[in-house]
């Protein structure tokens, strides 16, 4: 029958209108919807992974903010521990430090009236030690009025020189 | 609900048309085999439709290689409706029925080189023009548009859903790795079946021609695919036809299993052409004989022909409806098995 034995014509016109048909189709056709549609769809991925990586980094940033935010406030309560302490000591080493001044500034003052009372002592003994020569002069030249007494006084110096 | 009652109304109104049509002098009994086969054979003028019992059909063109030494001819096949023209005629019986052929020297009749533009090469031109239009003007629109930037939107967007269907569904998955080689091809084979196929179901001039229920369009399709799957074929779809892993006495001396196997590179497009010829054919032979009870029962009176009419009209709804679902079915199929066989081809060798 005919309609199961193919036409040789039939069969040529097929090949050759298949054959051009594919060929224009595979040239200019299909790859330029395939590869934009292929470009779009890897665009869309592209883009959910770059909002699902957006998200993760948002979410990341809330936890590292909360995280910055608790470093903060250890940082500070443990700079102000720290304050506090450098504080006392301070004090403390201000409060010894002026106890020392004092007590050197205290020795010192004992030490310069030691030495002031020494030098006024001094001077109160060279005073007295003039005084008395003055005194001592006065009453020679009392006695020295008569003149064995000048003979007998002279007398003894040089006596007092031998010896 | 409103569209239903239309219908309905339509059809109780249907008998009536058929009395008021019904002439006795336009009676004439249907001839079956030739109603049957005359709508799904190849034929060397395009019938259109008859009026008043004159058939209205458009000529085209005949191109013949004469084996008797008369050269190339190019003639309207309408000269040969009144019968010979330069030598030739369309046979009425025999071997060569319906078909363009010359008279020998002993009065035998020889089947010239038959190139002639038939129906179904008038079918296929007009179909693949269409099939360029529509699938040049969707990579128009990507090539004018950034894809990236905007999704197409109506007949582009119906094309881009086909075609990234088809890549996705059937090629990706059937031919693996390197199937963007071949999706040129299964894509040119699938939307060139599909579109054959529907224009097919279309009852008037530009369609109607029985393209892809003729066997050689089919055999042309199938050893497309055979050398695409042969060709491309690498070393281990060969070992495996030629030296397949069974016991050697399946091999050697009689080499059973190769022979199996090499009938099996055959059988495989075989199948292609058979099944897709065998259900567009059957499709139309399905919807014209439903079409067919309207006429064979003109001659059994109003209400019969009414009733069945009505039921023929809704069984051809349904059988249209059928062949719409069966043409992208076969297209897919098709594609589908054809990518299965260049993907078996393409196989690598087990790593064990």
């Amino acid at each position: 029958m005919s309609l199961i034995t193919p036409d040789f014509g039939l069969l040529v016109w097929m090949t050759l209108i298949f054959g051009i048909v594919f060929f224009v189709l595979a040239k200019w056709g299909f790859p330029m919807i395939i590869d934009s549609v292929q470009k779009r769809a890897d665009r869309i991925n592209d883009s959910i992974r770059q909002a699902r990586e957006a998200e993760e980094k948002l979410r990341n940033l809330a936890s590292e903010q909360a995280a910055i935010v608790e470093d903060a406030r250890k940082e500070q309560s443990r700079i102000l521990k720290e304050a506090a302490n450098a504080r006392d000591k301070m004090v403390e080493q201000a409060k010894v430090q002026a106890q020392d001044e004092a007590s050197k500034i205290l020795e010192q003052a004992r030490v310069q009236i030691a030495a002031e009372k020494e030098s006024a002592l001094r001077d109160i003994r060279k005073e007295v030690a003039l005084l008395s020569v003055n005194v001592a002069e006065k009453v020679l030249r009392k006695e020295l009025d008569s003149g064995n007494e000048q003979d007998g006084l002279v007398g003894r110096f040089i006596d007092e020189l031998r010896s | 609900m409103k569209t239903w009652r239309l219908i309905f109304i339509f059809l109780l109104l249907l008998p009536l048309c058929a009395v008021a049509q019904e002439a006795p002098d336009t009676e004439v009994d249907l001839d079956m085999d030739e109603y049957l086969y005359g709508h799904v054979r190849d034929s060397y003028e395009w019938h259109i439709t008859t009026v008043n019992g004159k058939p209205v059909s458009i000529p085209l063109p005949v191109i013949v290689i004469s084996k008797t030494g008369k050269g190339l001819r190019v003639f309207s096949s309408k000269h040969l409706e009144e019968g010979e023209y330069q030598g030739f005629r369309i046979a009425e019986s025999g071997k060569y029925e319906n078909k363009i052929v010359e008279a020998g020297p002993d009065g035998s009749e020889i089947r010239p080189w038959d190139f002639s533009i038939t129906k179904n090469v008038l079918g296929l031109l007009i179909n693949s023009a269409l099939l360029l239009f529509i699938v040049l003007g969707t990579a128009r629109w990507y090539r004018r548009h950034d894809a990236t930037q905007e999704a197409p939107k109506g007949g582009v967007g119906i094309m881009e859903m086909l075609v990234t269907m088809v890549e996705d569904d059937i090629i990706k998955d059937c031919v693996g790795e390197d199937y963007r080689k071949y999706s040129p091809y299964l894509l040119t084979a699938f939307f060139f079946i599909f579109i054959n196929n529907l224009m097919g179901i279309v009852p008037f001039f530009p369609g109607g021609a029985n393209v892809t229920g003729n066997i050689a369009v089919t055999l042309v399709l199938a050893l497309f695919t055979f050398f695409t799957v042969n060709i491309f074929g690498n070393k281990h779809y060969w070992k495996d036809i030629l030296w397949p892993d069974v016991p050697t006495w399946l091999k050697v001396p009689v080499p059973l299993m190769p022979a199996i196997e090499i009938i099996g590179m055959f059988t495989k497009p075989f199948s292609l052409m058979v099944r897709l010829f065998a259900n567009i054919l059957a499709g139309h032979f399905m919807i014209l004989g439903v079409v067919a009870v309207i006429f064979l029962t003109a001659k059994m009176g109003a209400a019969v022909n009414g009733g069945l009419s009505a039921v023929a009209v809704i069984l051809g709804v349904f059988m249209d409806c059928l062949e719409l679902l069966v043409a992208f079915i076969q297209a897919y199929v098709f594609t589908m098995l054809s990518a299965v066989f260049i993907g078996l081809s393409r196989q690598k060798a087990e790593t064990d």
